[in-house]
């Protein structure tokens, strides 16, 4: 089922949560809500939902072209996992999972054996058949939130909707968690929003990305694109770790920090204006020699050689930190020690223009 | 959702507000706020000689008297003794002790009239305590002793109850800093532990003194009424009626209403005080490792 | 005002309580000893001695005359007077408790603290008040009074209004136990359930009322106790009619005036049985609720530390 929202503004008293915000989510796609918190995500769950009404002069919400604004979060056909997961603490796992079937009027509820069946079946999907006895204080994180899954799927909703569903799960759990979803999306193929506030989750399992600050969405597209083409400061700072060198474009030259590069074509009738670089730890390239490429001289300050990336903490002459990651095995062959002096070339980086002030 | 009713209230997909609501405005009308402004309108159709002839009636003025010393007095009993008793009870460990907290709730749950019955046969002269205490001079039953050991009775759960759960959360991290800054335990207590459970004290005192000065069941048998002496204003308020003198009845009342509603306020500002104290004492726990990290 | 009976959602002890006290923070073995007996002390003569001697007192001329007291025909109506008034009261002011804390602790409204303090005001009435603010409202010379009279309808001096100066002075237990105890539940399970299509009333049946039963019983019980115990209310408005409006706590005041001890200390003794009843009850209940904190107490819910 296709959700398209239109034009959707909630205010909690003044403060504006979402703020004239429109989407398209196709049939059985899988998206993630990305922003740092308080940037309205939730609440865009929350309004798909039907757990919170949008403010009533603002746009409509169409499932499948049918506008659901009249329809309560009971007759929604969503399904909603919880942040905490909200599981009835005083039902085992099977009954949690039962629950939407037989709250059902009687003449549209399963029979018990069909009830039986289909919760066993969700069971299986989640991996949990073993657990049905159990109560829910009795799980871990990660299975409670499996069970969470699979209490929402248990009424085969046209939409999942899952608020920051590993947030409150340790780092191991959570990166088997989203390969686990990943998969079991691309089994279900329900059409599926989670909400993040982590970059690396929503790069890595949603189909698109939906870059969100202040109530505003600020991008939207693939994790290659939104990755690779920021559109803003923002969704570059937001999207990973980034050195940022204030700098001034002029005629024919480009000055960032320490760094001088030939201003690319990209530049031209925009001489006098201030400008900044955005260059990731990965694009910088280490050399202990001049090697002809635009480079600045830098000390080592700190190495941090734990991992598949070595990472390098840089002081530039004028005083400015820069961060820098490189393969280890290079590294390693390098032979760089605490304390050397360095040079630095970028092998890639994004400007932004300063937006005009008047 | 009416839009009068989207104003007062912030949305929400929960149902029943409106059926919710209502009832327990209806029900709070009928039951407690309809009867209780009867008071307040009796009070209007008195005159104020009649008011002020009433209350300053030196049988009124004695009972009044009475009852707020003896509430204090009691109430002070119960600050020293309660506190302590809190202290043992959560801190130490011994044989009896979950029986005797749970007894703490005793005086909640005994009737006023039975326990009032019971203390008046302990300390009359042949009774278990009075038998002792007759002999050395100290009258209680029949006396304004006798009020004060009822009052007592009744106010002694507050004290415990609501410093209990303060001293169970005391960080006794607190309390091992100040031993390892060289603190004795007395100054310890003094300086670390009574501050921290000073406002809860200080809450339970008032709700205890709150509740003696409306008490009546437990009182009336032990203080014996003697005119002028032991009786106080809910026994005059009930004679009153008894003459059918409604409007004294009233005025009489309307004076402890007026004394029981200002103790909640200052209770509620406590509470209030107590809560403030403890968030600014949560905060500066989180900033001082980092602000004193040197 | 009996704040200190709110059922307190306390978190399991922590900080090595219950555990061996480190010896910077606790007192030496002497201190302790003194400590514990003037507590023991305290506790004994204010607590244990009135519970003894009413036991003592109702059997002070042996089981025999104990029953006989209890079998005369006024005893037995006054017992089932106030059955009948707890029966009525407790129901009522457990509708209106649920009610209550359901509106408030589930939605946001303009007034909530308003009407939390206007739910505890009978606590801080004194019960002489509350028998009295029933008498100008119907008595002969209330307000209603006349009206009532010319009707022939009874409430002062009758059952009607010994049932409504109970309910007054029972107003706000059901209710304060569950207010806090739903406002730290929060609205997640509730909402989860309505996403999964329950209605509004099969969601509290089956979703607030199972995580509500123990405060709710607690409640209960309090509301019970002093239903079934009120004197002073009750004393206003019953007219002392023996065998018709007399309650169980009227009735011994009766009995003790007249001299009459071991009968008076009898059907006092039932009542003593009903309070240790009920504190042995709401120990029960606070243990349960404590026990599945513990259990639960790994997942914090909406409401708890962010």
């Amino acid at each position: 089922m296709s959700i398209r929202i239109q034009n959707i503004s909630k205010h909690f008293g003044s403060f504006a949560a979402l703020d004239q915000v429109s989407l398209d989510i196709q049939t059985g796609e899988l998206v993630a809500l990305l922003g740092p918190s308080g940037s309205g995500k939730t609440t865009l769950l929350r309004v798909i939902a039907g757990l919170e009404r949008p403010d009533p002069d603002s746009g409509a919400i169409l499932f499948h072209d049918q506008d659901v604004a009249d329809r309560s979060v009971t007759t929604r056909g969503v399904g909603f996992v919880f942040q905490h997961y909200a599981l009835f603490k005083h039902m085992t796992v099977f009954e949690n999972v039962a629950f939407g079937l037989r709250v059902r009027p009687w003449q549209q509820r399963p029979s018990r054996r069909e009830i039986r069946e289909r919760v066993q079946k969700l069971l299986a999907l989640v991996q949990l058949e073993w657990l049905a006895n159990r109560y829910p204080s009795q799980l871990s994180g990660g299975q409670k939130q499996r069970v969470a899954l699979a209490r929402a799927l248990a009424v085969e909703p046209k939409v999942l909707l899952l608020d920051e569903p590993f947030g409150a799960l340790d780092a191991k759990v959570r990166q088997e968690l989203r390969q686990w979803l990943r998969r079991l999306h691309d089994e279900i193929h329900v059409t599926s929003v989670f909400v993040t506030h982590d970059q690396e989750e929503a790069l890595e399992v949603a189909d698109r990305v939906v870059i969100m600050n202040q109530g505003r969405i600020v991008q939207i597209g693939t994790p290659e694109e939104v990755f690779n083409h920021p559109a803003n400061e923002f969704v570059m700072n937001f999207l990973g770790t980034v050195n940022v060198f204030q700098g001034r474009l002029e005629t024919g030259r480009a000055f960032f920090g320490p760094l001088e590069v030939d201003p690319s074509s990209l530049f031209h009738n925009q001489a006098g204006r201030a400008a900044r670089a955005f260059i990731r730890p990965h694009e910088l390239e280490v050399n202990t020699h001049k090697n002809g490429q635009p480079s600045f001289r830098a000390r080592v300050i700190h190495i941090n050689a734990a991992g598949p990336q070595a990472k390098l903490l840089l002081e530039s002459e004028n005083g400015e930190s820069v961060q820098v990651e490189m393969p280890r095995d290079r590294f390693q062959s390098m032979g760089i020690k605490r304390g050397d002096d360095v040079y630095v070339s970028p092998k890639n980086m994004r400007v932004f223009m300063e937006d005009y002030v008047i | 959702m009416s839009p009068l009713l989207g104003r007062i209230k912030t949305p929400s997909v929960i149902p029943g507000f409106g059926l919710t609501l209502g009832f327990t405005l209806l029900y709070l009308s009928l039951v407690v706020l309809i009867p209780l402004s009867a008071l307040i309108l009796k009070t209007t159709e008195l005159t104020w000689e009649q008011f002020w002839a009433t209350v300053t009636d030196p049988r009124t003025l004695a009972a009044y008297k009475l009852s707020f010393g003896a509430s204090l007095a009691g109430a002070l009993i119960n600050l020293v003794f309660g506190s302590l008793a809190a202290w043992v009870l959560v801190r130490y460990r011994f044989i009896g002790r979950r029986v005797l907290d749970a007894m703490v709730d005793l005086p909640f749950a005994l009737p006023t009239a039975v326990a009032g019955i019971a203390l008046t046969t302990l300390y009359t002269e042949n009774g278990w305590l009075g038998r002792y205490l007759e002999p050395l001079g100290i009258r209680v039953a029949f006396a304004p002793l006798g009020v004060v050991v009822a009052l007592t009775f009744i106010g002694l759960p507050f004290v415990v109850r609501t410093l209990q759960p303060v001293i169970e959360d005391l960080d006794r991290e607190l309390e091992e800093a100040a031993a390892s800054l060289g603190a004795r335990r007395i100054t310890t207590l003094r300086r670390v532990i009574l501050p921290e459970l000073w406002p809860a004290m200080l809450t339970g005192f008032t709700l205890a003194l709150a509740r003696a000065l409306g008490e009546y069941g437990s009182v009336v048998f032990i203080s014996g009424n003697i005119v002028g002496e032991t009786e106080i204003p809910p026994l005059l308020i009930i004679m009153k009626l008894e003459e059918y003198d409604v409007g004294s009845a009233t005025a009489i009342a309307v004076v402890m209403l007026l004394a029981s509603f200002l103790l909640l306020l200052m209770i509620n500002l406590l509470q209030w005080w107590s809560a403030r104290r403890h968030v600014a004492a949560r905060i500066t726990l989180r900033v001082s490792p980092s602000a004193g990290g040197v | 005002m009996d704040t200190a009976l709110i059922l307190q959602p306390t978190k399991p002890q922590r900080g090595g309580i219950g555990g061996p006290s480190t010896p910077a923070t606790t007192e030496p073995l002497a201190v302790r000893g003194v400590l514990i007996t003037i507590a023991l002390v305290f506790l004994g003569v204010f607590l244990g001695a009135p519970l003894a001697v009413v036991f003592a007192e109702a059997f002070a001329k042996g089981t025999a005359a104990y029953w006989e007291s209890l079998r005369e025909p006024d005893a037995l109506a006054a017992i089932k007077l106030t059955l009948l008034t707890a029966a009525l009261a407790v129901p009522a002011n457990l509708v209106f408790g649920v009610a209550a804390s359901w509106a408030i602790a589930k939605f946001d409204f303009v007034g909530k603290s308003v009407l939390i303090t206007l739910i505890d005001l009978p606590f801080a009435v004194s019960p002489v008040i509350s028998g009295l603010i029933y008498v100008l409202l119907f008595g002969l010379q209330g307000w209603l009074g006349p009206w009532l009279a010319a009707h022939d309808i009874k409430i002062i001096f009758a059952v009607p209004g010994i049932v409504l100066a109970t309910i007054f002075v029972t107003f706000p237990f059901v209710a304060r136990e569950l207010i806090p105890l739903m406002q730290a539940q929060g609205n997640e399970e509730e909402e989860a359930a309505l996403s999964l299509g329950a209605s509004g009333w099969q969601t509290f049946r089956r979703v607030t009322l199972p995580n509500i039963k123990w405060g709710l019983l607690y409640g209960v019980i309090l509301c019970n106790a002093r239903a079934m115990g009120e004197f002073g209310a009750v004393s206003v408005v019953s007219g002392h009619i023996r065998g018709l409006t007399n309650t169980m706590p009227l009735h011994v005041e009766v009995l003790y005036n007249e001299y009459n001890f071991v009968a008076a200390f009898a059907v006092a003794s039932l009542l003593a049985v009903l309070a240790l009843v009920t504190l042995a009850v709401k120990s029960a209940v606070e243990w349960r609720y404590r026990r599945e904190l513990k259990r639960g107490g790994a997942t914090p819910g909406p409401g708890g530390p962010a």
